[in-house]
């Protein structure tokens, strides 16, 4: 169930899936020529298709279980609003630093747990999510708690900086585009199959040689990699970061987007953080409703396509097969 | 020549001795079975020289290399391969993709030419192309893109030994390969190890199925109670009176 694997072959099949991408675009057109609120929505769907590619690849291709994405996203964006904002840092290199601090504690974090079967890695991950929130909050010195650091310059190297806000929408759908490239040569490739198979079969795995623990590791360690670029582009693209950005409400978002686009699936990540983005958007002329109707909304797709939007060329086999049995 | 040796293998599960100080030594070439009542230690046998169990006493050799107590995935790099009693495919993938996992162990490529799409593509014509060779040996070549998941039973059975196969092993253990087929799947089944013992894989599985064992064994080892009590060729050990008892035993308990 958790590892379905869909390739990019099967959008071409699939008129339903076509249609929901030519949506997609020519809403991203709309939006990129009037301007206004909405670019900034886009922007936030943007950072979080990097924060779900990587998300899935753990969770949807190698089959596992994490809580705590989120940290890696707060150490790479914390690193890289302090060394900008605080130390004048160039972006670039403070993004680097911020890269790095994540995956060293990707690595300590994941090299012991991820041996273990079962539940533990889910909890260890869980534990590593609420200490860095609590970190952000109490490191008063260097993270200024809830008052959160402000005056993040924006993306760019040397003089060249991202300025407006359509040119950032531009370098934003830029970084989803790479990470889902990279996401689909991944699932395609030796690697990526050996991520599927433990998801399948960890025995069938280890007996036809793959090192499970040594894959989990990299699974964790890619999409760690994937959630602190996230994290940084956050922190650039709005200027701004404090706790709440990286709390727990992250995880319950990008957790929504996994499952309504699809998880497994590659194209699935992008359309879930598109929906779930918009979704409150569209639904404010309901005002005090809006959160009701959004519930209603993700419910009812997951009820009529379980395997998410990505999976919704399955919708009538689906069925039938429900129907013979 | 020898290429698997069991020195005095033990495995205990608390007070339960599931395989007794088993010694066994396995030719290289031709199909060897492990045969013996429910419960007589075959399937724990197969998972301590596999790797999946590891053993309280005694040592396991394997190609002239000690692999007693070693990770099921560093024993099959060494060319032991194994497939198991209830079938373990990867039921969402293709049948394509089941047999492309199993080439793991015999191509090369992690995250840097997974992102470089020319490199990881003449990787995987050569991966796809050696495949697909597999499915046509095994008779599942139209079943290609078919979901593993939703394969009869017994296709499910070929398309595991094809993925097996795929890892070139020097040694593949079949555990049970022939349950639950009809007769026509289980002549196949024959057949098909047969011609993977003309290829030079030594084969070494677990039956229940008596006549199955007898029609296609060079060499029959029988354990019960978790002891070898025979081996021999199939018309030795059939005329053995230790496994004579044993049946009869339990033919006797199921009687009572």
């Amino acid at each position: 169930m958790i590892s379905r694997a869909t390739i990019w072959a099967d959008v071409r099949r699939n008129p339903a899936l076509t249609a929901l991408w030519a949506l997609a675009a020519a809403l991203v057109a709309y939006v990129f020529v009037t301007g206004g609120y909405l670019i900034a929505v886009l922007h936030f769907a943007a950072i979080y298709v990097v924060f779900v590619t990587g998300l899935n690849i753990f969770m949807g291709y190698a089959g596992q279980v994490s809580f705590g994405h989120n940290a890696f996203a707060a150490i790479s964006g914390y690193t890289s609003a302090v060394l900008t904002a605080t130390y004048g840092w160039e972006p670039l290199a403070a993004a680097a630093v911020g890269l790095c601090g994540a995956l060293a504690c990707a690595l300590i974090v994941g090299y012991p747990t991820l041996r273990l079967r079962g539940h533990y890695l889910a909890m260890a991950t869980l534990a590593i999510g609420l200490i860095v929130y609590e970190i952000a909050v109490q490191w008063q010195s260097m993270t200024q708690g809830y008052m959160g650091i402000s005056g993040i310059p924006p993306l760019g190297i040397g003089r060249f900086t991202v300025t407006s806000d359509r040119a950032l929408l531009v370098w934003l759908i830029g970084f989803a585009a790479l990470s889902l490239l990279a996401a689909a040569g991944i699932r395609r490739s030796r690697l990526g199959r050996a991520f599927v198979a433990i998801a399948g079969s960890e025995d069938a795995a280890r007996a036809l040689g793959i090192d499970v623990a040594r894959y989990k590791l990299v699974a964790f360690l890619i999409s760690a990699f994937y959630a602190a670029l996230a994290g940084s582009l956050f922190v650039h693209a709005v200027g701004f970061v404090s706790p709440e950005v990286y709390g727990l409400h992250m995880v319950v978002l990008a957790f929504t987007m996994l499952y309504v686009g699809g998880i497994g699936t590659i194209g699935g990540a992008a359309l879930g953080a598109l929906v779930v983005a918009l979704l409150p958007e569209t639904m404010r002329r309901f005002s005090e409703y809006q959160d009701l109707a959004y519930g209603a909304v993700l419910i009812l797709i997951l009820i009529y396509a379980p395997g998410g939007l990505a999976a919704l060329s399955r919708l009538r086999p689906a069925s039938r097969r429900k129907e013979s049995a | 020549m020898t290429l698997l040796r069991l020195d005095a293998v033990t495995r205990r599960f608390g007070g339960l001795v599931a395989v007794d100080a088993v010694s066994l030594e396995i030719a290289r070439g031709g199909v060897t079975a492990i045969i013996g009542p429910n419960g007589a230690g075959k399937t724990t046998l197969f998972n301590v020289i596999s790797g999946f169990t590891a053993p309280t006493e005694g040592r396991v050799v394997f190609a002239g290399q000690d692999i007693t107590g070693l990770a099921a995935e560093d024993i099959a790099r060494r060319g032991l391969v194994r497939t198991f009693q209830l079938v373990q495919l990867f039921e969402t993938l293709t049948v394509l993709e089941n047999v492309k996992v199993g080439r793991h162990l015999h191509t090369k490529g992690g995250l840097v030419s997974a992102l470089l799409p020319l490199r990881s593509r003449s990787i995987e014509a050569g991966v796809e192309q050696s495949a697909r060779a597999l499915l046509r040996q095994v008779g599942l070549e139209a079943q290609a893109d078919m979901l593993a998941g939703v394969l009869p039973y017994g296709q499910k059975r070929l398309l595991e030994i094809a993925r097996a196969l795929a890892a070139e092993p020097k040694l593949l253990m079949l555990d049970e390969p022939a349950a639950g087929l009809d007769r026509g799947e289980t002549t196949r089944l024959a057949a098909l190890i047969r011609a993977i013992v003309k290829l030079g894989v030594t084969v070494l599985l677990i039956e229940h199925d008596m006549s199955f064992v007898m029609n296609i064994a060079d060499r029959v080892a029988v354990l019960d109670f978790g002891k070898l009590i025979a081996q021999g060729t199939p018309t030795e050990v059939q005329r053995d009176k230790d496994v004579i008892a044993a049946y009869l035993g339990t033919m006797e308990a199921a009687h009572a």
